[in-house]
C-alpha cells in the first residue's frame, strides 16, 4: 500500500510513517521542510498543505491518506489557522478525490468536542463549532466535520482523536511539565485529583495504522470519530508527579483554584499573542481539562478498529525513565 | 396560549419532536386547542400510556418517565385545558375535566387499551375517567393524589390556605408562591432543570388563571358542586376490575399516607410502593419507569409460598404454658436483676393480650412495640401474637429517625410503649392516628393467671405476625412480613440447627433473637447493656448474665463481641460453661472467634448467614472455617437443613448456575418472609416462582464450590462493571487488607455500568483523607496485578451502616468518590 502521510514532522506522524515503512509500506512523507529519509521506504515531498497543487502531486499513485499536518498553538491569526487547518484538508479531500483514493484517515483532537464540563466514560462526541478564541480547536474541529462529510461509496473517512499523547521525545506534554517543574513554575490546577485519559506515543501510533487498516467504505468506523488512549485514566496529579519521577525532577507543583485558572486562561489566549511570541502558561482549555475529568469508553474504538493499546502506562513510565536516563 | 418553542423545550431536556398542538371537539359544543406531548412506541400490540399532570404542574411533570419508559411504549401527556400550554378556556369544573380527556382521547384516535398515570389532582380525573369508561382503561398507576379526604382527616391545610377566599388570588394567580412553592415541597428535590421546567408555562400572572381555577374547584364543604361529581365517582371506584398500583411519596404534606390508606380501601386489585424518600412530586424525583413497566406486565402479586402446609404448626407461645416447666426460670434481666418463671410468664403475657383487647387492639391490626429488651417486651410482643395483632418490631439500632420512619411506612392502629416512647411516637407524629397504649397501664390491669384463661380466639398460622426492619444499610430500612406460621418454622430451624433442647438456656446480647427464647421454651438471659449500641456489651456483663441463667448458649452480634473480648478478665468463669456462641448480623473477623474461643474453651462458635427476610440460610463453626481456608470472597458455610440455595445470573436470572460460577444468591425456606410490606416494586423484584418454589434474591453476590460450601462475594449492586467484564468487591478487598497497614478496604466502581473504573480506598491511619502515598499505591497495584486501580484513596474511616457498624456503604462511597474524580470536590 502506498500512503501519504501529511505532518510527519511531528512525533506522532512521524512516528506512524515509520511504522508504515517498517512493515513494507511504501510512504509519501509530506512535509513543508524535508530532511534525509530515515527509510528506505520513504520518499520525501516538500510542499505546503495550502497549496492545492503541490498537495495533488503528492498524492500521486497513493492508496491512503493519513492527514495529520496542522497549525497548532495558540499563537496566530484565525485566517492562520484556517488556511492550515481548514483549507488544508480541504485539499487533502480534493486530492482524494481526484485520485480515487479510497482510505482517509484525519488526525483530529479531543478539543473538537470539548464541553468544558466533566467526561466520565462517554464515548466521543460529535464535534462543535463556534468558539471565538480557541483558533486551533474550532479550525480542527470544522475540518474533522468536512472531513467526514466527505465519507462516502468511494472514499473512507475516520477520525482519530488520541488524547494527552506522551512518551520519549515528547517536547508537548512530557517537555512542558519537566521544563516547569526544573523551574519551580508547575502549576496544578485544582485538586489534581481529576481522571484523566492518556496515550502513551507508541499506542496513539498503533491506533493510526489500525484506522488506516480499518477504514473502507462501507467498513464500521467509516465517518466515525474515535477518541483513543490507553484505557487507563488516572488522576492529573498522578500522571504529572510519574512524569516527573521518571525525569528525576520534583514534583512540587503551585495549586491555584480551577475557577481562577480558568480565568486566567481566558484572559491569557487573548492578550499574551499581542504581546510575547512564545506560547501563554495557561489557557482556558488547560486549565478545563486538567481541573475536570476526561476519561473515555474505549469499547468502540478498540472494537471497531480493531486495536488495542499494546503499552500500558507502567510500562510506558519505566520506557520513559529509560530514554530520561540517557539525555 | 402558543405551543412551547423548540429553544424552551431544548432548554428542559423535552424532546421538540414530542411537543403537539391538537384542535379537539369538545363535549361543550366548541374546539379547544390542547398542548400534549407523545413519543411513539415501537409495538403496536402494548397499551398505550396516558399520563394526567395535576395542580399547578403541566405536561412536564412526566418528562422523566417520557425519557425513562422502554421505548416499546406510547406515551402521551396532554397539557389540561387552561394549564400548561393548552388553550385557556376560563375555569373549569371536574365533571368538565373528565370529559375532556375523553374528547381529547378521542381526537387522537386511541383506540388500543390504555394505562393511565396519575398525579394529585390529575389522579382524581383519571378515576373519574377509568368509572366512565372502564372498557378503555387496563389499568391505573396513582401517584399522591386522592378521590376524597380521607375520614378522620382534615383537608390538606396547604390547599386550604390557597383555596381560602382573601388569599386564593394572592397565592394563586398575583404571585407565583403556589406555582414555585410546588417545586420545592419536601421530598427527595428536584433539579434545577426540573424546577425551570415546572414553572415554565406559569411565569405571567395571566398564564396562571388555570392553576387559580383548579384550586377554585377543590370542594371543602359539601356545598361545592365538585363535592358531590368525586363522591359519584368514589362510590363506584370499587366497582373497577383493573389492577391499581400506588406511587407514593412519603414526604408529600398534601397528599400523605392517609390518601394511600383511603384509596387502598377503594379498590379490589391494589397494591403500593411507598417511597419513603420522596414527597408530593414523587413520580419526577424519582424513577416512575420500572414500577410501571412492571405493574404492566406483572399485575399479580408474588407472594404465594408453594410450600405445602404441614398440619397445624405449633404456637409461639404453647411451650410458655408447658406445665413440666412451670417453675423453671423463663426470663432473667440483667439489667435490674428482675426475672420470671415459666408460669409468671405466662400470667404476664395473658394480662397484657386482655388488657391490649380491652384498650381496642384488633386481630389483624398492627401494633409498634416501643419498649426496650425487657421482661416486658417479651411478654408484650407474645400477647400481641396470641391476639393476632401484628407486631411492629423496629430497634434503636436503626436510630431515631430510623425507627420513626419504621413506625411511619407501617401505618399502626396502635402504639404500646413506655412512656417517652409513647411521647415521641405523638410529637414526632409517627402515627398521628394510632391509639397510644402507655406500657404502665398495662401492667396495672387485672391479673390473669395464665393464658388458659383468655377466652380469645387463637389467630390462624397463615395470619401476620410481625413487621422486621432490614438494616437499612442501603437506602431506607424495608418492612418485612412475616406470619405465624413461618416464625414458627424459624423457631424449629433454629432449634434444629443449633441442636437445642430443654436443657440449654441462653443469653442474648443480640435483640431479635431474645424474643426466641420462650417459643423454644428456654431459660433466656438479658445482659446488662445499652441495646442501641452493641458494643457496650462488658464482659462482666456478660458473665453475670451466663450466671444467672446457667448459660449454655450466648448469641450475640460481632461488636458485642468485640467489646467482650476488650473487657475480658480472667474472672469470668462462666463462661467456661458455655456450649455454643453464636454471632450474627454482620461479618464476623475470624480472628474475633478465635479470641472469643480462648474465652469459652467448651464452646462451638458459630456464624450463621441469613437476612431479615430469610434467616438462617447457611451457618459455620469456626472449626470449619479454619478447614476452609482462604477463597475467592467469605465463606458462610453450608446451607441448613430445608433451604434451598441456588446461584443465578445476576441480571435477574432464575435458573441455577453450574458449581464455582458467581451469580446473585437466591435461596427459599419454609421460614422465608411473605415479602415487605407496602413495597410492591421491591416485593416483584425480589421475589420469583421456579421449580415449584417461591425464591428470595438476596441481592447478596457469590458461588457455591464443589463442597457446597457458599461463599459471598459482596452486594449485587456493589458490583463493579467495567468495560473489560464485571467484578465483586469482596475478593478485590480481601487480596488488599493482606497490606500491613490496611486495616479495611473497600473497592468501588465509578462511572456508568460497562465502562466503570476501579477505585479503592483503605481504611488506614491515616488522619486526613488523600490519594494513598506512591508506596502504598504501588503494593495495592501489585496484590491486585492483571485489574486496573484508577486511583487509590486513603480515609480514617470508612462509611457504615449505624446498626451493625460493619457493612460498608459502597454506594454512597462511589457517589463521593466520582465526585472527587471528576475534579469537582477536594
Amino acid at each position: 500500500m502506498k500512503v501519504l502521510v501529511t505532518g510527519a514532522g511531528s512525533l506522532l506522524l512521524g512516528g506512524v510513517a515509520q511504522r508504515l515503512a517498517e512493515r513494507g509500506d511504501e510512504v509519501v512523507c509530506f512535509q513543508r521542510r524535508v530532511s534525509e529519509t530515515p527509510h528506505q521506504n520513504i520518499t520525501m515531498f516538500a510542499g505546503d498543505i495550502r497549496d492545492r497543487g503541490s498537495v495533488t502531486e503528492a498524492a500521486v499513485g497513493c492508496d491512503a491518506i493519513i492527514h495529520g499536518a496542522a497549525r497548532v498553538g495558540v499563537m496566530g491569526s484565525w485566517e492562520d489557522f484556517y488556511s492550515t487547518n481548514v483549507d488544508g484538508t480541504i485539499n487533502i479531500l480534493r486530492a482524494a478525490t481526484e485520485h480515487r483514493i479510497s482510505k482517509l484517515v484525519y488526525v483530529s483532537t479531543p478539543s473538537v468536542a470539548h464541553v468544558g464540563h466533566a467526561i466520565e466514560g462517554d464515548v466521543a462526541t460529535p464535534a462543535t463549532t463556534g468558539r471565538k478564541h480557541a483558533h486551533y480547536a474550532e479550525s480542527k474541529a470544522q475540518a474533522e466535520i468536512l472531513a467526514l462529510l466527505a465519507n462516502s461509496a468511494e472514499l473512507g473517512v475516520v477520525a482519530i482523536r488520541p488524547h494527552l499523547v506522551w512518551g520519549p521525545g515528547d517536547t508537548q506534554l512530557v517537555g512542558r511539565i519537566v521544563e516547569r517543574a526544573r523551574q519551580g513554575r508547575l502549576v496544578m490546577v485544582g485538586s489534581g485529583h481529576a481522571l484523566v485519559d492518556s496515550t502513551y506515543i507508541d499506542n496513539a501510533v498503533s491506533a493510526h495504522i489500525a484506522a488506516l487498516d480499518a477504514v473502507a467504505p462501507g467498513s464500521r468506523c467509516a465517518g466515525k470519530a474515535y477518541v483513543i488512549s490507553n484505557g487507563e485514566p488516572r488522576t492529573v496529579n498522578e500522571l504529572m508527579s510519574r512524569i516527573c519521577l521518571a525525569a528525576g525532577v520534583e514534583f512540587l507543583p503551585k495549586h491555584i483554584p480551577a475557577v481562577i485558572a480558568r480565568n486566567i486562561g481566558s484572559v491569557l489566549e487573548r492578550v499574551w499573542p499581542l504581546i510575547r511570541k512564545d506560547e501563554p502558561p495557561i489557557t482556558r482549555f488547560v486549565a478545563e481539562q486538567l481541573g475536570t475529568a476526561h476519561w473515555f469508553d474505549q469499547r468502540p474504538a478498540q472494537e471497531d478498529l480493531n486495536w488495542q493499546p499494546a503499552v500500558s502506562l507502567d510500562e510506558g513510565f519505566s520506557r520513559l525513565t529509560q530514554w530520561f536516563a540517557t539525555q | 396560549m402558543s405551543a412551547p418553542s423548540a429553544q424552551l423545550l431544548g432548554e428542559i431536556g423535552i424532546h421538540p419532536s414530542w411537543s403537539h398542538i391538537v384542535e379537539v371537539p369538545s363535549h361543550d359544543g366548541k374546539i379547544h386547542r390542547w398542548h400534549y406531548l407523545d413519543r411513539p412506541g415501537l409495538s403496536n400490540d402494548l397499551p398505550t400510556v396516558l399520563c394526567l399532570h395535576g395542580n399547578p404542574t403541566w405536561s412536564f411533570l412526566w418528562s422523566r418517565l417520557f425519557t425513562e419508559l422502554n421505548e416499546k411504549f406510547r406515551v402521551v401527556a396532554p397539557d389540561h385545558l387552561s394549564m400548561g400550554f393548552s388553550e385557556q378556556v376560563g375555569p373549569r369544573r371536574y365533571r368538565d375535566r373528565v370529559a375532556d380527556i375523553n374528547d381529547f382521547v378521542n381526537a387522537l384516535g386511541m383506540s388500543g387499551p390504555i394505562w393511565l398515570v396519575a398525579q394529585d389532582w390529575g389522579g382524581a380525573i383519571a378515576m373519574g375517567y377509568a368509572v366512565a369508561h372502564p372498557e378503555r382503561v387496563a389499568g391505573l398507576v396513582l401517584s399522591n393524589t386522592g378521590i376524597a379526604v380521607p375520614v378522620g382527616r382534615k383537608a390538606p391545610r396547604l390547599i386550604q390556605i390557597s383555596a381560602s377566599g382573601g388569599l386564593h388570588r394572592t397565592i394563586t394567580r398575583h404571585t407565583s408562591l403556589f406555582v414555585r412553592g410546588t417545586a420545592y415541597l419536601p421530598g427527595a428535590g428536584l433539579t434545577r432543570q426540573q424546577r425551570q421546567g415546572l414553572v415554565a408555562p406559569y411565569v405571567r400572572r395571566d398564564q396562571r388563571d388555570g392553576v387559580a381555577g383548579f384550586v377554585a374547584d377543590v370542594p371543602f364543604n359539601e356545598k361545592h358542586q365538585t363535592f358531590a361529581d368525586l363522591a359519584e365517582v368514589a362510590a363506584q371506584l370499587p366497582s373497577l376490575r383493573v389492577p391499581v398500583r400506588l406511587w407514593w411519596g412519603a414526604k408529600d404534606p398534601v397528599f400523605n399516607d392517609d390518601f394511600a390508606d383511603d384509596l387502598m380501601k377503594r379498590f379490589t386489585d391494589v397494591q403500593i410502593q411507598r417511597v419513603a424518600n420522596s414527597g408530593h412530586l414523587a413520580v419526577i424525583e424519582t424513577s416512575i419507569a420500572p414500577f410501571l413497566e412492571s405493574a404492566i406486565s406483572q399485575s399479580q402479586s408474588v407472594e404465594q409460598q408453594v410450600f405445602e402446609a404441614q398440619g397445624p404448626e405449633e404456637s409461639l407461645w404453647s411451650r410458655i404454658m408447658n406445665p413440666s416447666r412451670k417453675n423453671t426460670l423463663a426470663i432473667h434481666d440483667g439489667a435490674d436483676q428482675s426475672s420470671v418463671t415459666f408460669s409468671e410468664l405466662d400470667s404476664r403475657v395473658a394480662t397484657f393480650a386482655q388488657a391490649l383487647v380491652q384498650r381496642g387492639v384488633e386481630a389483624g391490626e398492627r401494633v409498634a412495640v416501643l419498649v426496650p429488651p425487657s421482661i416486658d417486651l417479651i411478654a408484650l410482643v407474645y400477647a400481641c401474637w396470641r391476639i393476632g395483632a401484628v407486631t411492629v418490631i423496629a430497634d434503636r439500632g436503626l436510630g431515631l429517625n430510623g425507627l420513626g420512619s419504621a413506625v411511619k411506612s407501617s401505618r399502626v392502629q396502635h402504639v404500646v410503649g413506655i412512656r417517652s416512647a409513647v411521647i415521641a411516637a405523638r410529637t414526632l407524629r409517627w402515627a398521628p392516628r394510632a391509639s397510644l397504649i402507655d406500657l404502665k397501664s398495662l401492667q396495672k390491669s387485672m391479673q390473669l393467671e395464665g393464658l388458659k384463661q383468655l377466652g380469645r380466639p387463637e389467630p390462624k398460622d397463615d395470619a401476620m405476625a410481625a413487621i422486621l426492619f432490614t438494616s437499612g444499610a442501603t437506602g431506607p430500612a424495608k418492612g418485612v412480613r412475616y406470619t405465624h406460621r413461618q416464625l414458627g418454622a424459624q423457631r424449629d430451624i433454629l432449634q434444629c440447627v443449633y441442636n437445642i433442647t430443654d436443657a440449654d438456656s441462653f443469653v442474648a446480647a443480640f435483640a431479635p433473637f431474645a424474643l426466641f427464647g420462650p417459643a423454644l421454651g428456654i431459660t433466656t438471659g438479658l445482659a446488662d447493656m445499652d441495646v442501641t449500641s452493641p458494643a457496650t456489651l462488658t464482659a462482666k456483663a456478660l458473665d453475670d448474665a451466663c450466671r444467672a441463667t446457667q448459660a449454655t448458649m450466648v448469641f450475640a452480634s460481632p461488636a458485642a463481641l468485640v467489646n467482650v473480648l476488650k473487657t475480658a478478665s480472667s474472672n469470668a468463669n462462666s463462661l467456661h460453661q458455655v456450649r455454643l456462641v453464636m454471632s450474627a448480623g454482620a461479618p464476623v473477623p475470624i480472628e474475633t472467634l478465635r479470641h472469643m474461643q480462648k474465652l469459652c474453651p467448651q464452646a462451638e462458635m458459630h456464624t450463621p448467614y441469613g437476612m431479615t427476610e430469610v434467616l438462617p440460610v447457611a451457618d459455620l463453626s469456626l472449626q470449619q472455617r479454619e478447614d476452609v481456608g482462604e477463597g475467592l470472597g467469605v465463606c458462610v458455610g453450608r446451607a441448613v437443613d430445608g433451604c434451598n440455595v441456588k446461584v443465578v445470573a445476576i441480571d435477574g436470572g432464575i435458573s441455577e448456575l453450574p458449581i464455582g460460577e458467581t451469580g446473585e444468591i437466591v435461596v427459599s425456606a419454609r421460614w422465608m418472609s411473605l415479602g415487605y410490606n407496602r413495597l410492591w416494586l421491591n416485593q416483584q423484584n425480589a421475589r420469583f416462582e421456579s421449580d415449584g418454589f417461591t425464591w428470595h434474591r438476596t441481592g447478596d453476590v457469590g458461588h457455591i464450590d464443589g463442597d457446597g460450601n457458599l461463599w459471598i462475594e459482596g452486594r449485587v449492586v456493589h458490583m463493579i462493571h467495567t468495560a473489560d467484564g464485571s467484578m465483586t468487591p469482596v475478593p478485590i478487598e480481601v487480596a488488599c487488607e493482606k497490606i500491613s497497614g490496611v486495616k479495611r478496604a473497600a473497592a468501588v466502581g465509578i462511572g456508568d455500568k460497562g465502562v466503570q473504573q476501579l477505585v479503592m480506598v483503605l481504611e488506614t491511619d491515616q488522619a486526613k483523607e488523600n490519594p494513598a502515598l506512591d508506596q502504598l499505591a504501588a503494593r495495592v497495584r501489585e496484590a491486585l496485578a492483571g485489574l486496573d486501580v484508577v486511583a487509590i484513596w486513603e480515609t480514617k474511616k470508612l462509611p457504615v451502616d449505624i446498626r451493625h457498624n460493619s457493612k460498608i456503604d459502597r454506594t454512597a462511597l462511589a457517589q463521593k468518590m466520582q465526585k472527587v474524580l471528576s475534579g469537582r470536590s477536594r
